[in-house]
Parts: structure tokens; sequence; C-alpha cells
């Protein structure tokens, strides 16, 4: 019943793609100055249809109907109701719903919302939009139905795997996929701006909220993986490189490259051409990342279940998508005689979007190359964080100290500010008191640490500034705050991290250089959908003298059955400590993890503060200075 | 002023001596658990990583280098054992070709700011 | 002057995406190029009597076959009755490493399922194993006079790979 009823929904959403593609088409050449209303009904129409097609699958997952397979494989009558709800876009089927819905509520938002005069800039950009909503209701039907039935109906469902079972996984797609998919809205600004030759400014303030919206939720939903990683994978890290974490970061530098050139585009000095291709670029990053996550051609953690058919059409639509908008660009692109003069506010977002391209390609070429060298010489090799650590951190230092000259400057104007200022000397200051009390002998690491302090010692002096003259640009200082913050703490985060690694059984206790961890004894528990072992250690500070009471466990999911190590994590303010078990099979040893990890709420929090600087960017976009 | 600050730098930072004790986690941190999904070899809890941590114990014990522990790997298992590829030749282009990006990113924006530095003078 | 510049990019993108189509049936599977062709490391091996055995005296036969595995593990057992087929074979010796098992089950599983083994070592801790490049078990090599090594199977042995070692043998 149920299924039959998504496929109707989600077939009729996508009939008025096409039908909004047509009647369009038509609208193009009719010189109205208005939108008519047939285009805004039938707009409602798809996105009440779309969202119904959503409802009818989370109402699936909600009563436990197993009668469609995907309920089916992902969910069980004994799951917590959030968990049944999250489900929902727990696996490959489910969240392409999800993504999809997304990008129709964006193009209806867009419709309604965008105050641009230009009527055939709406409706173009309306267009792409219908084309990307009609191939993924497609890819959706043909290819991966979530609604597909199965007969006989099963009394009971697979489950969801354990490891998605978790508050931070239920809200960290929803919120990557809001990042993504709104830089499909830019996408089709971009090339409908081409086409119907919308000036910049105009261009530039219908994209601008957008990419703010985009980029907030962007960064919100790579903090909420990192943490999710952080605490359920219980490998002690919290970004591992992998190639699914690159898919996300890469739109995500695109996206912080664009919400800096909008402002040069905004002010009519130039980059229009610029902003159109990374426009194109992030949205086409976003279908790379969703290629290779989901084709399965790499080996990750995050992957989807292997299918090698839906590799091949989103390889078809990425490839259709890139060439058109190569080919719309090259014959629409004007050609611009720009000057830009050095020392200058758009001098330095220029830096700014050569460091963030130059991050993205490393990246890029960093996840690609192993999938190309196999392909092409059959060799395998793996590239992994020493490699990223190793190209990107060097390039820390220059982009601090960018960031923190940088927004100093003025418009148009070519003026060289003061470097050797008292912030610069009150920074070094501070820089080698911390240097003192850490001890660290690694150079780029201190030069990494001096120039992060810069940054953050100078912002904040900048809102003190501007706080006189009543012109705070809140959402640049918090931003660039946090940024500053960020790169600090990681950096001490990671000189100061400890982590043993040692095999005990329980009596037993391990003397490290500053704890005694007492394996106590282990006890057992279950619950509805799991039984566990718990491990009760207990952990003395031999400086301190305190001590503290850990209990890691290793679950046994009976739905599916699976085997998952949570890791015990004790945060205080200024440090978590972390342990992990796992039994050595066939013995009665156990092999331990322990860490002390400085500073990771102070990580989390940083990066909060670098999406909030983008929030009050969408907010305040009407009184920037 | 500046070079004195740089200097003083450079001389508090090398006042530490280099600690070679976490080199075992290092090595296991930079080794691919062949039979996960991606993790390493200090992540994974499966048999073979706890295989391969006690042999990396092991031949560090028995006076085997880093390098020497990565290429006794390498040669069992291929290059898709590290983390960090070698510098060799399938990989000089994964080296190198950031690098030669960032140049070349360097020189559009030469160009576009070339003409205001010339009106300027 | 756009021209020139559109054609190096429309040739860049189909290189792209041509390798794109063709990495989606790159195979996952574990490598084993890697060691073929290589010489075995010099392993000082234990014996079920606790003597030690240097795998290179495995030269004295001009093919070895070194199979590891374990009486707790399900497809051991299904390839077993071709390791006894195997076994019968001139010229070919098979050297049985028992991965990480209790002494006392191995011998009951060859005792009830016939045993293969010319010589039967043991590897408890699972450790010499990865001399031999092993992922996990069952895995097989076949190994020449010179101790090069010649094939390694994954997995158990099927009716396919015994033939196919027949075939190397009978060369």
């Amino acid at each position: 019943m149920l299924s039959n009823f998504g496929v109707i929904f989600s077939s009729i959403a996508l009939i008025t793609s096409f039908i909004l593609i047509y009647f369009s088409f038509l609208e193009l050449k009719i010189s109205d100055s208005k939108i008519p209303k047939k285009i805004y009904n039938f707009s409602l129409a798809q996105l009440i249809f779309s969202l119904l097609s959503f409802l009818i699958l989370l109402i699936g997952y909600v009563f436990s109907d197993f009668s469609m397979i995907n309920v089916y494989e992902n969910s069980h009558t004994t799951k917590p109701l959030f968990y049944k709800i999250s489900g929902t876009w727990g696996n490959h089927e489910g969240s392409l719903l999800l993504w999809t819905n997304i990008l129709v509520i964006f193009s209806f938002l867009f419709l309604i919302l965008t105050k641009n005069k230009n009527k055939n800039f709406k409706i173009l950009t309306l267009i792409f939009q219908n084309f990307l909503i009609a191939t993924f209701f497609i890819f959706l039907l043909t290819n991966s139905n979530p609604f597909s039935p199965i007969f006989p109906i099963p009394n009971e469902g697979m489950g969801l795997n354990p490891i998605l079972q978790d508050p931070a996984l239920a809200v960290h797609p929803p919120l990557l996929y809001v990042g993504f998919v709104g830089s499909s809205i830019y996408f089709s600004a971009a090339l409908a701006a081409l086409i119907s030759k919308v000036e910049a400014k105009s261009l530039a303030t219908t994209i601008k909220p957008w990419v703010s919206v985009s980029w907030f939720f962007q960064t919100l939903g790579i903090l909420v993986g990192s943490i999710w990683a952080y605490y359920e994978l219980g490998w002690g890290g919290y970004w591992f490189w992998d190639p699914v974490e690159n898919s996300s970061l890469m739109p995500w530098f695109l996206m912080t490259a664009l919400l800096h050139s909008v402002l040069v585009l905004e002010r009519r000095i130039g980059l229009y051409s610029w902003v159109i291709i990374l426009s194109i670029l992030t949205f086409t990053m976003t279908v790379i990342g969703t290629f290779l996550v989901r084709s399965g051609i790499l080996n990750s953690v995050h992957t989807f279940a292997n299918d090698p058919s839906r590799g091949l059409f989103i390889l078809t639509f990425l490839t259709l998508m890139v060439f058109s908008s190569v080919f719309i660009f090259f014959k629409y692109a004007p050609s611009e005689k720009k000057t830009y003069r050095i020392f200058s506010k758009e001098f330095f977002i220029l830096i700014n979007n050569w460091f963030m391209v130059f991050f993205l390609a490393v990246v890029l070429i960093g996840t690609l190359y192993p999938v190309f060298l196999d392909t092409l010489v059959g060799e395998k090799i793996s590239v992994g964080p020493p490699y990223y650590n190793f190209i990107l951190a060097p390039f820390l230092i220059p982009l601090l100290f960018l960031m923190t000259s940088g927004p100093r400057h003025k418009w148009v104007v070519s003026e060289l500010k003061k470097i050797f200022n008292v912030i610069l000397f009150l920074s070094i200051f501070l820089f080698l008191i911390i240097f003192f009390i850490i001890q660290e002998n690694n150079f780029l690491i201190g030069l990494i640490l001096l120039f992060s302090i810069y940054l953050v010692v100078q912002t904040i002096f900048d809102f003190y500034e501007n706080f006189k003259n009543k012109s705070v640009n809140f959402s640049r200082i918090i931003s660039h705050l946090g940024f500053g913050l960020l790169i600090f703490f990681i950096s001490i985060n990671h000189i100061f991290s400890t982590e043993n690694n040692f095999n005990i059984r329980t009596g037993e206790e391990k003397d490290t250089k500053d704890y005694i961890i007492k394996f106590e004894k282990l006890t057992t528990m279950s619950t509805t959908n799991y039984k566990s072992i718990v491990g009760n250690f207990k952990i003395i500070n031999k400086k301190k003298l305190n001590t503290k009471n850990l209990k890691p466990e290793i679950r046994f999911y009976n739905q599916p059955q699976t085997i998952t190590y949570e890791a015990s994590i004790r945060s205080n303010f200024f440090s978590d400590t972390y342990l992990t078990m796992s039994n050595i099979s066939d013995t009665d040893v156990f092999n331990i993890k322990f860490e002390k990890k400085p500073f990771m709420n102070f990580i989390w929090f940083s990066v909060l503060l670098i999406s909030f600087g983008g929030l009050l960017n969408f907010f305040s976009r009407k009184k920037q200075i | 002023m500046k070079k004195i600050f740089f200097l003083l730098i450079i001389i508090f930072m090398s006042t530490k001596l280099f600690a070679n004790e976490d080199v075992n986690n290092k090595i296991l941190k930079n080794l691919r658990c062949l039979v996960c999904q991606g993790q390493t070899i200090s992540e994974s809890n499966s048999d073979f990583a706890q295989i391969i941590r006690e042999v990396v114990n092991d031949k560090i014990q028995e006076g085997l280098t880093e390098k020497e522990i990565y290429k006794f790997l390498s040669e069992k298992y291929g290059d898709w054992i590290l983390f960090n590829p070698p510098f060799k030749k399938n990989n000089y282009l994964l080296w190198l070709l950031p690098y030669l990006l960032f140049i070349f990113g360097g020189i559009i924006i030469y160009l576009m700011i070339k003409k205001g530095l010339i009106g300027k003078k | 002057m756009k021209k020139p510049y559109l054609i190096i990019i429309y040739f860049f993108l189909i290189f792209i995406f041509t390798t794109f189509y063709f990495s989606l049936d790159n195979k996952k599977i574990y490598d084993t190029e890697s060691i073929i062709g290589k010489k075995i490391n010099e392993v000082e091996l234990t014996l079920f009597n606790n003597d030690k055995f240097n795998i290179n005296k495995i030269s004295n036969y001009k093919y070895t076959l070194i199979n590891f595995w374990a009486s707790w593990c399900a497809p051991c057992r299904k390839e077993h009755k071709n390791l006894v087929r195997l076994s019968k074979i001139q010229n070919l010796k098979i050297v049985g490493v028992n991965f990480k098992d209790s002494q006392i089950k191995a011998k009951e599983f060859l005792e009830k399922m016939g045993n293969p083994f010319f010589i039967l070592t043991k590897d408890p801790e699972g450790k010499k194993s990865i001399d031999f490049g092993v992922y996990g078990i069952p895995e097989t090599i076949l190994v020449n006079q010179d101790l090069i090594i010649l094939k390694k199977y994954i997995g158990p042995l099927d009716l396919k790979d015994v033939n196919e070692i027949k075939k190397i043998i009978n060369k």
C-alpha cells in the first residue's frame, strides 16, 4: 500500500518538474516582467508531492511497515522511535530521497524568496534546478527506489547498523545535505546569470544568502560528523582524512572561497567569471563526492553498500552536467578586463581564494590519485593523514598571517598596513610564554602556534577598534577568531595528546608515565537491542592523586548481529580521558587504548564559532561595512 | 628586530631533545588495516591489526628502524599498507602536482594585479 | 584565443570521466601481486613437537605448498579435501602452518579429515604468518625449489585452483 503511494507521489513530483521545465521555457520568450501564477502553483505542487513521498517513507519507518524492502533492511520493531525516524535517511535510498526533498524545498524557497527583478534569470535558475530535481527523481525511481515492495512481507526487519544509532549521526546527514544541496542553487543561478546576462551586483546579492546558509550548514555538518567519529568509532581521533570525510571538506573549501569572493563581486570590483566558476565547481564537487561515496570505488569507513550501477548513473549525470556547464560558460562568459590593486581588500580575497583552491586541490589529488593509479597502472597505494599533514600544514602559516592582515585593508585602495605593530609584539610575547610552558621542539608547529595567536589577538583588537567606531563586522570577526582558535587548539592537542596501547587482564594494573590504570572487573549488561561486556577501570593520576572511573564497553547487538566497541570518555574543561577496550580472540586478555586528549571541547567550540560567523553573515547581510 | 626574534625562537626550539618513545604509535598510525574499511592498524580491533601490532613491536625490539619496518611490510603487502605513499616513480605526480598548482595559481594572481602594479609606477 | 583552451579542457575532462568509468570495476579484493616472484623470508617455524623447522629446507622439494589453516576456520574445512587431493601429487609437498589454534583441536581436526601435510608447523600467535603476507586464513602459497613464490591463493582452494597448481607443476 504505502509502497505504491510512495512511487506515485514521487512520480507526480517528477512529472511536475518536466511541466515546470516546459512552461518555464515558454515563459522565456514572453517579455512580461512577472512570473505567472501557474509556475508558482506547479512548484508548490511539486513541493507537496515530494514532501508527501518522504512522509510515506517516514511513516513506513515509524510504524515498521516491512512491506518495503528499504524498511525491512534497515529497521526493526524494537528500535527506539528516534532511530526509527533517523533510520529513514540512514541508508542509500532514504538519504537520496532526503537529498531530493531538500533540493525541491530549496528550489521553491528560491522561487518565492528571491527578489531579483530579472525574470529570465529566475526562470532559468528554476529550469536548471528542475533538471537537477528530475535527474534525482529518475535516479530514485529507476535505480534506488526506497519504496520497493517485498513479498511475502517479513515479520521483522533486519535492523539498523548500530554505529548509526546515534544522535549525532541522526542529524549529520540532514545538515550536510542542506550544505550540499544549497550549493545547487548558486550552481543554477550562476548558469542562469550567464545566459540572461545578469549584472554583477545583482548576481552577488542573489546568491550571497544561499552561500552563507549552505556554508553554515556544511560547517556544522562536518563538525557533527567529526564529533560522532570521535566518540562513536572509538579510534581516538576526530579527523581521519578518510575519502568520505574529504568529500564533505572539498565543497567546503570552495564555499569558503565563494563566501569571500562574492563580497568583491557585490562591490562591482570584478571576479564575475570567477564567482561563476566557483559556483559551478562547488556543486560539481558535491556531485563528485556523491559519486565517490555511493559508487563504492573508494575504500573507506563510511561507504554505502557497493553497487556499480549507482556509480554509473551518477557518473553519467556528472558528465552531462559538467560538459553542459563548460559549454554554457565558454559560450556566454563575458570578458573581463579588470585590474586589481595590490594590498587592497580584494587583493587579499584573491589570495584567500588561491589558498582555498589549493587546499581543495591537495585534498582532491590525495583522494583521487589512488583511484586513478589503480585504474591506469593497476597499482594500489594509500594516501592518508601523513600526506595531507605534510603538504597542508606549512601553508597554514601564510594563510593565518593573511587572515590577520587582509581584513584590515581597504577596498580598492592600495595601501600596505603596518605589520610590525604592538599586536605582533604582544602575540610574540604571548607565544613565548606559551612556548616556555609547552616546550615544543617542532619548528613548524611553533610557527603555526605563533601565527594562530597573532590572528586571535589581532582579531580581538580589531573587534575593539571597530566597536569604538560602531561598525563591527561580527561575521568576519567571529569566524576568523574561531579559525585562529581552531588551529591553535588543534596544534596544542596534537602536541599534548598521549596514547598508550597495552594488553591487560582483569585485576591487573598498568603503570604509565603519569597514570596508573587499574582493570578492576568485568561486568555484563543487557538491554533490548544489545548485550555488553563492561570493563571497570580506575585511572589514578600520579601527580594530582585523583581517580577517575572509566567504563568502556564491547557491545553485541542482535539486530543486525554486530560487535561495537564503545569508548569511555571523561571530559573535563581542559582535557578528555579516553579509553577503549577490545578482546583478543580466544584469550582473557584485553587490548586497551588509553588516551589523554587536551582541549577537545575547545576544538568543537572553535568550529561552532566559525559556523556561527556564517550565520551572522546571513542575517546581517544588509548592513555590511 | 624581526631577525632577533626569529633567532630567539629557533634557539628556544632546539632546546628540547627529540623524544623517540612514540615511534611505535607513529608506525601503527601510518599502516592500513588491510582487512578493514579504511582504518589504521592503530585504530582497528581486528585479528589482523592485533597481529601486525605485535609484529611491529617485535621488529622495534629487534632494532629495526621505522623505514625498515615499512619496507618489510610493503614487500609483503604492497604499498597499499602504507598511509604515507613513498616518493617514487608512480607517485611523483601525487607529491608534486599540489605545489605546481599552487605556483600556477600564484602566476594567475600576479597577472591579475600586474596591470595595477605598472600603472602605479 | 578561446579555442585551444577549450580543446585542452575538454580532453582533460574526457580523460577524467573515462578513468572514473573504468574505475567502477576496480577490484577491491586483496592484492597478491606484490609478493609474487619474491623469495620467501628465512623464517624459523615450530613443529608440533616444538622442534624448529627452517623454511629454507623446503628447497629440497621441487614444489612446496604452504597452507595456513586452523581448526576453528570454516572455509578451511571446505578446502581440506582439496588439500588431501593435492597431497597425492608427486613433486609437491605441503607444509601446513596451523594459525592461532590449539594443538589438540588441530590434531583432532586432522584425524577426522585426513592429514595432507608433509610437514606440520604451528604459529600460535599468528606473527610468523606476516612474513608470508597473510591477511587471514585460509591462504595458500606455492613456492618452487628456489624459494620463489609462484602463486598465492586467498580464501579456500577450489577445484579450479587445484587444476591450476597441477598445471604449474607439470610444466
